[in-house]
């Protein structure tokens, strides 16, 4: 699965805005996976996971900052995103499940904050980009 | 069983008095055609479904949409009783519909995704986490009857 041109210009013009946002949406996008799917606080026992909290607030531009980084480098998220797919792989070893667990809370977030630019085919464009991140962040698992 | 909190229950119950059920039934149905393109293989008889203008337009796209949407309000009113709510339902997706019960969690996380369009800054993780919870109860209650 890969994106079409139309599909990388719906991303590169939409990050455009929501980089505005950037902190803001990292961090909602965990707020809401926190409250839908509590099992993923299982991977934050050292976080103070309190809507609000600075834990949740830097996490979340960490989240949103890689994103970032991957849009910049769209025609290669898997070198832009190379150090953070073996920290997922040695270190953290999240479950692949939770990466579409923090997908569906992030495209819940930017449908929330720019319901207009949010069509369905800018659905399928993020849905599928954040597909695309999730796979780089897992395939060194094994 | 699912047991909802008094809280989920208001925050399900309240958001659903104002969904526009015709309008966001369609765009529901509408939008997990144009995601996730294969579930348009239960869909043969809908005619035009090329392009994402085609399908969100399509008049049969969104009839079904509404009708799917509907029963799903059943879902709101009977939240302490889904199983047996939706029993019937299940059966008949499994034996005449034959449908992945994978595709109703599509159809589930769709709903959510169109509520917050709608909804935006009301649509906080709170009341996402309730529909979110409903959603995931009336997908297993389509699969329960399964066999």
């Amino acid at each position: 699965m890969s994106l079409t041109k139309a599909e990388k210009t719906i991303i590169l013009s939409m990050w455009g805005k929501i980089s505005t946002q950037a902190d803001a949406v990292g961090t909602q996008a965990l707020e809401r996976l926190f409250a839908s799917y509590p099992q993923t606080k299982t991977y934050f026992p050292h976080f103070d996971l309190r809507p609000g909290s600075a834990h949740l607030r830097t996490h979340g531009a960490k989240v949103a900052a890689a994103l970032g980084d991957a849009v910049k480098s769209i025609d290669n998220i898997a070198g832009a995103l190379s150090k953070l797919s073996e920290m997922h792989a040695y270190v953290l070893r999240v479950d692949p499940v939770n990466f579409k667990l923090l997908s569906h809370c992030l495209l819940v977030t930017v449908a929330s904050h720019f319901p207009a630019d949010f069509t369905a085919d800018a659905h399928t464009a993020w849905d599928k980009f954040l597909s695309i991140v999730s796979c780089v962040l897992t395939e060194k698992y094994r | 069983m699912v047991h909802f909190t008094a809280e989920e229950k208001a925050a399900v119950v309240s958001l659903w008095a104002k969904v526009n059920v015709e309008l966001v039934g369609g765009e529901v149905l509408g939008r997990l055609l144009v995601v996730y393109p294969w579930t348009q293989r239960f869909f043969d008889n809908f005619g035009n479904l090329s392009s994402e203008s085609a399908i969100m337009g399509n008049p049969k796209v969104k009839a079904h949409g509404k009708k799917v949407l509907t029963s799903f309000g059943n879902a709101v009113k009977h939240m302490d009783d889904l199983k047996d709510t939706f029993a019937e339902l299940s059966e008949l997706h499994c034996d005449k519909m034959h449908v992945d019960p994978e595709n109703f969690k599509l159809l589930g996380n769709m709903i959510l995704i169109v509520l917050a369009t709608h909804f935006s800054k009301e649509f906080t993780p709170q009341v996402q986490a309730a529909w979110q919870k409903l959603t995931t109860a009336v997908a297993n209650a389509l699969a329960h009857r399964y066999h």
